[in-house]
């Protein structure tokens, strides 16, 4: 790395963006280096700081809704990194990431970091490596927004990244039961209707989606889901669903669950990293899902690249390679 | 002898040209010159800071004002802009549209010095804000506050200035976009629609009157090189056209349901290759839309020759007039009833695009109307699709263009031989500073005092809902200047960025060899890199026309690079900060407007500055042969211009770039 880890930690966004090129990057090689800047980042990270999902179909407005978001909280102080998610042609490998285009942004403004990602053959809603990147966010910014592809069918991951999670919706989608079954209800804990200045349509998604209080899991937490009316347009409702945002950050401190979240996102990730690179094959070697999740649970889940490295030795190791009974 | 027994001579259309440039000073001169040829009407270029209500001292003006038309900052541009032309016998086409309102007030305050009768003037404002959505670039305000503009120049031009066409419904730069003839039909109308339904619900109008505001309305159309089928499309447009008039806006009188339309020809197919050529395209172009009596166009401006090589000179103009003049008087064409009534194939292929423009028109509808669909993308994202179609022809030269991808040896043009410079009109760059210290003399000599009340007073105004044109005209004449013009309504109604259309863009269903090709380098590459190629799109300066790095963002795509697309209008310090933040491998940038000189250096300056000099970067636009050495000099890798249509080989220079710049040897 040209310039030192100091810089990163200050917010110096050379520096930054310098990091996020290295945890881009893949192959053997970078492992080792990655597993470092990883393991040094997450024992640098904010205490104060909020990861915010931002997911929802295509069209519903989520890049504006973001650029009014990012103006928010700078207004109230705080500094704010995003992470912009788009998909990537399974063909090409290429990716258009437009959203970069949508969100205002001072060149200036110091307190401002947006990085676009490509999916990649990944799926879920997220880069592949959009964890590793997170990472770095934590370290240096209060706020980290990070904005999904916004297919809906299946973007359910960013439940496992992220500390509060919204889901943008819009007046007139009629929709709510596509939502509801595929299981993005569950999710959020926050449903934005966007583009609320269609007054009546407005309204009539607003009780639609209220159907949808009795699909959310946050009730099992105690967190009522809330469902907020803004207008990224026009330019109103960012300040309420700030404060939704900001309160749900403090009802998991207040009760003690945010480091238990966090703890078990950690864990979600090894998990998937581990999948990624040893699938079932390696689920059997370490003796089944439950063994695996024991192990990491019991490993240094500050640094998951540490951890899963742990388990790739273990699955190296052992001598039941032959055992496997997918055959 | 005539061709029609009692059919006498019909009136030639309006011919236009349209100009100006540099300063209001040498454009007047210009305007006098063009007058006194036998030009019938003026059509006023504005140069891109007027288009986006800024002063020529704005940081963003840097480098565009004079470039593409007349700089009109203050009232006294407005008034030497018309020195010793008399307002009132003008028939003035003005091309404006975020600030037409603005610009028909110093309009109306000149004329009013000039001891005019107001009610008296002729003349269109573009006004319409919604195609620049779509193409082009030049809208300020988000959508709601620009059909309110729109619809508020309609009312005040109906009660004031009843001959005024108010607004000038362009289908032309949607063509430009890439636009199929049924999308042009369909969304232009559409267009129409959401625009005639604004100013009748706003209740400024008399149900009694509003038939003369359908009247009023007045269209812009482009004519391509497929001059059968566009003579078809304005058959079509005059027929739905009235059929809307009469069905949902109830106007009884036929005149008034007339599809008056002005046009201008392609531009797009003119070829910077045997540039010569270009005048057969532009009169086969011009055929489609003065054949047909009954859908002709009410004014006509061509382009010259050398638009694709840029600034055409006063000759070039002169020779594109007389192209018109003998159209209409050496030919016999206006002697005729319409040539083509009950021609079987025309009729079957107006059928055609009817139908396929109603089906599209009641999509448009079902999505809640134009807003909507502005808004979510949908339409753009349509138009961005065509276009690329468009280019995946040309490349794979199912789509001939003669002396591009076919024919393309040739003797060389004599008209040229001169160099290409010697073929072209310059802009002296020493204009920006005459400009802004006109500009600070102007500021100097006014009462501020009077400018700060009427700022206050428009803001005050707009508020409470009255016509933003009335209160435009105290500002004029208080001295207030385009820029402080647009920085008050900017506060009022907020600045807009439009959808791009680009993220939303399937990816082609089938590769080219070549195509797959350059995929193939771009994988391989990318694992030498560590990680995929990231290249980063975006337009500097206030020039919006995207359509080719739009079509350059969709072919980067498909050859598997990860496309940061920026948009328009961005500042050389935000291209090198997002360059940055994104950890691109390159950067893309394009320009039209002739702002490069200025531009291209400063945007390697904040690179530099941001530590990132080392990224390489390419340029792609209309940039004159002279001046690209001296892009190389100022660190751009590669020059694209006109002439390189082969976005495949584009692609895998980009390729050879990046390896390069990353010491690798591929």
């Amino acid at each position: 790395m040209s310039s030192g880890f100091g810089d990163v930690l200050r917010g110096e966004k050379r520096a930054i963006a310098g990091t996020l090129n290295l945890l881009e990057e893949g192959g053997s090689s970078c492992f080792q280096r990655n597993k470092e800047l990883i393991d040094k980042l997450s024992r640098n990270a904010r205490s104060g700081r909020h990861v915010v999902g931002i997911t929802g179909p295509p069209g519903v407005g989520k890049s504006t809704l973001v650029s009014r978001l990012v103006r928010e909280y700078r207004s109230r102080g705080k500094t704010v990194g995003v992470i912009a998610v788009d998909a990537s042609s399974k063909r090409s490998g290429g990716a258009l990431l437009g959203d970069r285009a949508r969100i205002a942004h001072d060149p200036d403004d110091e307190g401002l970091f947006i990085r676009s990602m490509a999916t990649g053959s990944h799926m879920g809603g997220l880069a592949w490596r959009t964890r590793h990147c997170l990472t770095v966010f934590e370290a240096v910014y209060d706020i980290i927004i990070i904005e999904t592809v916004g297919v809906g069918q299946s973007e359910t991951e960013i439940d496992q990244v992220a500390d509060t999670v919204a889901f943008i919706a819009q007046p007139g989608s009629g929709d709510v039961l596509q939502f509801i079954k595929a299981g993005i209800m569950e999710i959020p804990h926050v449903i934005v209707v966007n583009k609320s200045d269609q007054k009546a349509l407005a309204a009539r998604a607003k009780s639609d989606l209220m159907v949808a209080k009795a699909y959310s899991q946050s009730v099992l937490e105690g967190w009522e889901l809330k469902i907020v009316m803004t207008s990224a347009l026009e330019g109103w409702g960012q300040k309420e669903l700030v404060d939704i945002l900001e309160g749900h950050l403090e009802f998991l401190t207040e009760r003690s669950m945010l480091e238990k979240l966090r703890r078990q996102n950690r864990i979600e990730w090894v998990s998937a990293l581990f999948k990624k690179r040893f699938g079932d094959f390696g689920l059997e070697v370490l003796g089944g899902e439950e063994n695996v999740r024991s192990l990491i649970e019991r490993s240094d889940i500050l640094n998951p690249l540490e951890s899963v490295d742990m388990l790739a030795e273990k699955v190296l190791r052992s001598k039941d390679l032959n055992h496997g009974q997918f055959w | 002898m005539t061709g029609s027994v009692n059919h006498p001579k019909d009136q030639p259309w309006l011919m236009r040209t349209y100009s100006g440039y540099a300063s209001a000073k040498e454009s007047n001169l210009l305007y006098r010159t063009n007058l006194a040829k036998g030009q019938t009407g003026l059509s006023i270029a504005f140069d891109l800071p007027t288009q986006m209500a800024y002063d020529s001292d704005d940081i963003l003006s840097r480098g565009e004002v004079g470039k593409l038309g007349v700089p009109v900052r203050t009232i006294e541009d407005m008034e030497t802009l018309f020195d010793q032309i008399p307002i009132e016998k003008m028939n003035t086409s003005m091309t404006i549209n975020a600030p037409a309102a603005w610009l028909l007030a110093l309009y109306i305050a000149t004329a009013r010095k000039q001891g005019a009768d107001i009610s008296s003037l002729r003349g269109t404002s573009q006004n319409d804000i919604l195609k620049e959505y779509l193409s082009r670039g030049t809208y300020i305000f988000p959508p709601k506050a620009s059909i309110r503009l729109i619809s508020e120049l309609i009312i005040y031009t109906v009660n004031q200035i009843p001959q005024w066409n108010p607004i000038n419904i362009c289908s032309y730069h949607l063509q430009e976009a890439g636009a199929t003839p049924i999308q042009e039909l369909a969304f232009t109308l559409a267009n129409a629609i959401c625009i005639l339904d604004t100013v009748k619900e706003s209740g400024h109008v008399g149900k009694e009157q509003f038939p003369d505001v359908v009247g009023r309305i007045s269209f812009f159309l482009n004519a391509g090189i497929r001059f059968v089928e566009e003579l078809c499309k304005v058959r079509v447009f005059t027929m739905m056209w009235d059929r809307i008039c009469k069905e949902r806006y109830g106007v009884e009188d036929p005149k008034l349901r007339r599809f008056r339309y002005g046009v201008q020809v392609n531009s797009l197919g003119l070829t910077a290759q045997q540039p010569e050529n270009n005048i057969a395209r532009i009169i086969y172009e011009f055929l489609g839309v003065v054949l047909s009596k009954s859908a002709r166009a009410r004014s006509v401006q061509l382009p010259a020759w050398n638009e694709a090589l840029g600034l055409p000179r006063k000759w070039d103009q002169q020779w594109s007039l007389r192209l018109q003049q003998i159209m209409a008087f050496e030919t016999d064409l206006l002697e005729y009833e319409d040539i083509f009534k009950g021609s079987e194939v025309i009729a079957k292929k107006e059928k055609e695009l009817e139908e396929g423009a109603e089906a599209e028109m009641d999509k448009i509808q079902e999505m809640g109307g134009v807003i909507p669909a502005l808004e979510s993308g949908y339409m753009k994202q349509q138009l961005v699709e065509s276009s690329t179609e468009r280019v995946r022809q040309i490349e794979s030269g199912e789509r001939v263009s003669v002396g591009v991808n076919k024919f393309v040896e040739g003797e060389p043009s004599p008209l040229t031989s001169g160099g290409v410079e010697g073929a072209i009109q310059t802009v002296d760059d020493s204009v920006e500073t005459e400009q802004i210290e006109i500009l600070e003399s102007f500021r100097h000599r006014r009462d501020n005092d009077k400018v700060a009340f009427a700022l206050d007073h428009l803001k005050e105004s707009v508020n409470t809902g009255k016509n933003i044109v009335e209160i435009s005209i105290e500002c004029a004449n208080a001295g207030v200047t385009t820029g402080e013009w647009g920085c008050a309504m900017r506060e009022l109604f907020g600045e807009y960025r439009a959808p791009t259309g680009v993220g939303m863009i399937a990816g082609s269903k089938s590769q080219t060899a070549e195509a797959q090709k350059v995929n193939e380098r771009v994988k391989r590459l990318s694992k030498m890199l560590g990680r995929n190629l990231k290249i980063l799109l975006g337009k500097p300066g206030l020039d919006g026309h995207s359509n080719g790095a739009e079509q350059i963002a969709v072919k980067a795509r498909d050859v598997g690079m990860e496309v940061v697309y920026e948009g328009i209008r961005l500042t050389p310090r935000q291209i090198a900060e997002s360059a940055m933040q994104e950890g691109v491998h390159v950067v893309g940038l394009s320009i039209l407007s002739g702002s490069h000189t200025n531009l291209i250096p400063e945007v390697m300056r904040k690179m530099e500055e941001r530590g990132i000099g080392n990224i390489p970067v390419i340029l792609g636009g209309i940039i004159p042969q002279n001046d690209i050495p001296g892009m190389y000099s100022a660190g751009i890798k590669k020059v694209y211009t006109p002439r390189d249509f082969d976005l495949n080989k584009i692609m895998m220079e980009v390729t050879d770039v990046v390896a390069e710049a990353n010491n690798i040897k591929m």
